[in-house]
């Protein structure tokens, strides 16, 4: 096990002397020039087709804390890679980790042949230290992406940085000023040891878990039947409701371009104009919940792909996925970028101000939400044991029950049947629901509109068939307990190979949530079209998958070879949810 | 006859355990609605779909002599679950009771250790070891296998040791052993614990324990029957989670045959103790 803090100063000055500060110069903080607090933008700064790109120990300080990162060029997050569609480009990237087994970089949702993908064992054997690995590709596509270290942890110290690419033919929206802002999440505590304190108590970082007096408030609010009936429905699945986030703000600090609340990043803008902010979540296992208040926000583009303008309030960003919005404030104030973590341990923030050190008010976390029983199918517990538990009631074999329409295919997902005590799985979803017009859990509620899978409607063209060759379904499991999680009931040393897709075959996926998280689910080297009822299904790289929920997704591998299928939440990858997909 | 039964009891004591912790897993309790299906089938071509790659490797996947994930990863972990001082009418107990394990999701190798320094008599009341090996049986069950031998009382024992432990609905701790030991005596140990969250870190912690035994063994102060049972309640406050200070009650009752062997010798049958302790682990 190594140490990110115990690194040696030899490594660190040998890197200084490489002069790999090169952004690093111009600040006093670590951190590259399109992170700087009160620059001006990005725009319009040239793409380039050549990048080197050196991953080594450098030093970071978030709160006036020391620690040392694994930054890309010296900095956290790492240099803007700034491409244009169509280019050939070349990513020269060095590992300077000296004590690694090996670094790489996986550039997410970007389209490229397999040997050119970065994740080790998958696609190449990763760049062992002082190596150089060439990464060479034509860019196919447009928008905003981002890259990251596909080895162990090095994306929780710091691995990771921005990817945008101009398109070929312009821009289909207008604007004035462009911010990548880049979420993340970053500790002090090594993430091996993060990683060994989840895996022997599931709760380390949990602080919000219910009490005795939560247990009268509630039993007040919803009298004591309802309220033992649920508190029983949930111990005796030996679930939380209330397991929101495997690792909080007790060991983490949330960053907005490498900023934490109190550095507070600041975008300068002109009363007027239009900015583009392209929202990437780069974090290790933070899903965040995005808003600005006293702006509309008008989302164009979702996973870098092109969707039809909607404006929201806010929206829930899982890690790995990029938004990018279009806001227009008119007034001469400061605006406050708030994100706050999915389970409101804490929050991420930065400022839109027409001059530096101008400061917007921070509204408060709202409180912590609880899980529903009714949100994974068993509302009926609560009251007299389990609906569908009962033999009487299924009658005559199989009790007829309505086919939700929504969930697309003649014949929906295929049922899970795992062994049973099988150890993976603590949970199977009987009645998987279609959740794609629900904004996600603790969102809505607010008076406020929030963003759904269902608003988003491509406006890309489609080059796929619509004719659906093949189904599958893709079960996701896990048993929180011993933080044991998987696919399809195995961890991926379990599974016999990898999934089979056939080459240029139209594929409709089905995601099946058998877990009380959200899990970021991604798929490297081709599209997910989101089947949400649109006409032009969404194209993404990475879809939140909700507890109890069913989804479907169509896809076409362009590209043979093996891919990367994993959750984005590093530790629940690293704990076995992750497969290799075999396009043959 | 009533032996016989006990011995039955004893020994399917584990799978008893794990019969009544019903799963939430078997498709075959839950209804299926209408539109599932088997699935087993391409749409329109009637053959076999082929959900893994028909060239997969038997192990771990990897390419290029790298496996990308290492889901079964080793740990090793110490626990402290009770360290703590006794007080009782004229006799103060110094009590541990620990346990360690190290290995992966599915196979550990288990230590566990219990005893009690008496203050006073400057002499040890008991002293066990046990070394388990220890497999993951179901969903939240482990299945342990091994020794314990008992230092104290004297003169020493060894026994053979099968159990269960794991996590019960309703989040109840449980742990639950059956002993045969060296002269053929069969006994068991039943634990079971439940955290009450008064807060954050403030954590109240009811605990039954109970020790039964099939022969008597006089000379070990065993009766025949249930031996005691003991009800603790721990309030603990988590420092740390790894480091927890705690303040309790300990009552414990013997019963039976073991009570009246514990008459004659004069000793008490009931005891009633304050307890202040630590819970570490690391």
């Amino acid at each position: 096990m190594s140490s990110i803090k115990d690194i040696s100063r030899r490594d660190f000055i040998k890197a200084t002397g490489a002069g790999l500060f090169l952004a690093g110069l111009h600040c006093t903080l670590p951190l590259p020039a399109w992170a700087f607090t009160a620059n001006t933008g990005i725009k319009p700064t040239a793409p380039k087709s050549r990048y080197d790109l050196t991953i080594g120990y450098s030093p970071i300080r978030i709160d006036g804390r020391k620690a040392t990162a694994t930054g890309i060029n010296g900095t956290v997050p790492g240099p803007l890679v700034h491409l244009r569609e169509g280019d050939d480009v070349i990513l020269n990237v060095t590992n300077r980790l000296m004590d690694t087994e090996h670094a790489s970089i996986h550039w997410h949702g970007i389209l490229v042949p397999f040997r050119m993908d970065g994740v080790p064992g998958v696609n190449f054997r990763g760049i062992p230290p002082g190596d150089t690995y060439e990464y060479r590709y034509r860019v196919k596509q447009a928008g905003s992406y981002w890259y990251h270290s596909h080895s162990r942890f090095q994306e929780q110290t710091g691995a990771y940085g921005p990817l945008i690419i101009d398109p070929k033919d312009g821009d289909p929206f207008d604007y004035d000023r462009d911010y990548p802002v880049v979420l993340s999440d970053w500790s002090f505590e090594d993430p091996e040891t993060i990683f060994r304190h989840v895996n022997l108590m599931d709760h380390y970082y949990n602080f919000q878990r219910r009490t005795l007096w939560d247990f009268f408030g509630d039993v007040s609010k919803r009298g004591f039947k309802d309220t033992v009936g649920e508190r029983m429905a949930w111990g005796k699945m030996r679930m939380s409701p209330v397991d929101l986030a495997d690792v909080t703000n007790y060991t983490y600090t949330y960053l907005m371009n490498g900023h934490s609340p109190t550095m507070n990043w600041t975008g300068i803008f002109n009363p007027g104009e239009k900015i583009r902010l392209r929202f990437i979540n780069a974090s290790s296992t933070t899903n965040y919940d995005v808003r600005i208040p006293g702006l509309n926000m008008e989302v164009v583009m979702a996973d870098g792909k092109a969707v039809r303008p909607v404006t929201v309030h806010e929206f829930r960003i899982g890690v790995a996925e990029t938004y990018d919005v279009l806001v227009r404030p008119t007034r001469d104030q400061a605006f406050t970028i708030f994100a706050e973590s999915l389970d409101r341990s804490g929050y991420a923030r930065g400022t839109l101000a027409p001059e530096p050190g101008m400061e917007g008010p921070v509204p408060e976390l709202r409180p912590r939400p609880v899980r529903q029983l009714e949100d994974i199918g068993m509302g009926g517990m609560v009251h007299g044991g389990m609906a569908g538990m009962n033999h009487d009631k299924m009658g005559h074999g199989n009790k007829m029950r309505e086919h939700d329409p929504r969930i697309p295919g003649p014949k929906g997902p295929t049922p899970f049947k795992p062994d049973k005590g099988n150890p993976n799985v603590a949970m199977v979803i009987m009645n998987p629901k279609y959740l794609l017009d629900n904004p996600g859990l603790g969102l809505g509620g607010d008076g406020w509109r929030v963003l759904t899978y269902e608003d988003l409607v491509s406006t890309e063209p489609q080059p796929y068939s619509t004719t659906v060759d093949r189904e599958m379904t893709i079960n996701i499991t896990a048993n929180m307990e011993r933080y044991m999680f998987s696919f399809d009931g195995k961890k991926f040393s379990e599974h016999p190979g990898p999934y089979l897709f056939h080459h240029n075959e139209r594929l409709r996926l089905f995601l099946v949530n058998h877990t009380m998280m959200e899990h970021p689910i991604h798929l490297h080297g081709m599209w997910m079209q989101l089947e949400n009822g649109a006409s032009k299904p969404p194209f993404k790289h990475t879809i939140l998958t909700k507890p109890g929920e069913v989804l479907s997704v169509l896809i076409t591998p362009i590209e043979k070879g093996d891919w990367a299928f994993h959750c984005h939440l590093l530790y629940h990858m690293e704990a076995g949810m992750f497969q290799v997909v075999r396009v043959a | 006859m009533k032996t016989w039964l006990m011995i039955l009891f004893l020994t399917l004591l584990p799978a008893t355990v794990l019969a009544a912790d019903k799963s939430f897993t078997n498709p075959e309790e839950r209804d299926f609605s209408s539109h599932y299906h088997e699935g087993d089938t391409e749409p329109g071509k009637g053959e076999r779909d082929q959900k893994y790659a028909g060239d997969a490797q038997a192990a771990a996947q990897e390419n290029f002599g790298i496996q990308p994930i290492h889901d079964n990863e080793i740990f090793a972990v110490f626990r402290g679950d009770r360290l703590e001082y006794q007080t009782k009418e004229g006799e103060d107990i110094l009590l541990w009771d620990v346990q360690a394990w190290v290995g992966e999701d599915y196979n550990k190798l288990w230590f566990k250790s219990e005893g009690a320094w008496l203050t006073h008599e400057e002499k040890f009341e008991g002293a066990e070891v046990e070394l388990l090996y220890s497999r993951n049986i179901a969903t939240f069950w482990d299945l342990q296998l091994g020794i314990r031998h008992d230092f104290r009382p004297e003169p020493s024992r060894t026994f053979a040791a099968l159990g269960v432990q794991g996590l019960a609905p309703y989040w109840f701790e449980v742990e639950t052993t059956g002993y045969i030991s060296e002269d053929g005596d069969v006994s068991a140990n039943l634990e079971a614990e439940y955290d009450l969250l008064l807060s954050q870190r403030l954590i109240l912690q009811p605990r039954f324990q109970t020790h039964i035994a099939i022969q008597e063994v006089e000379e070990y102060g065993v009766g025949q029957g249930i031996n005691d049972i003991v009800l603790g309640l721990r309030l603990r406050y988590e420092i740390r989670r790894e480091f927890a200070p705690y303040v309790g009650l300990s009552w414990s009752r013997k019963l039976g045959e073991t009570a009246d062997l514990a008459e004659a010798e004069g000793q008490d049958i009931d005891a009633f103790s304050f307890v202040i302790g630590i819970k570490v682990w690391f």
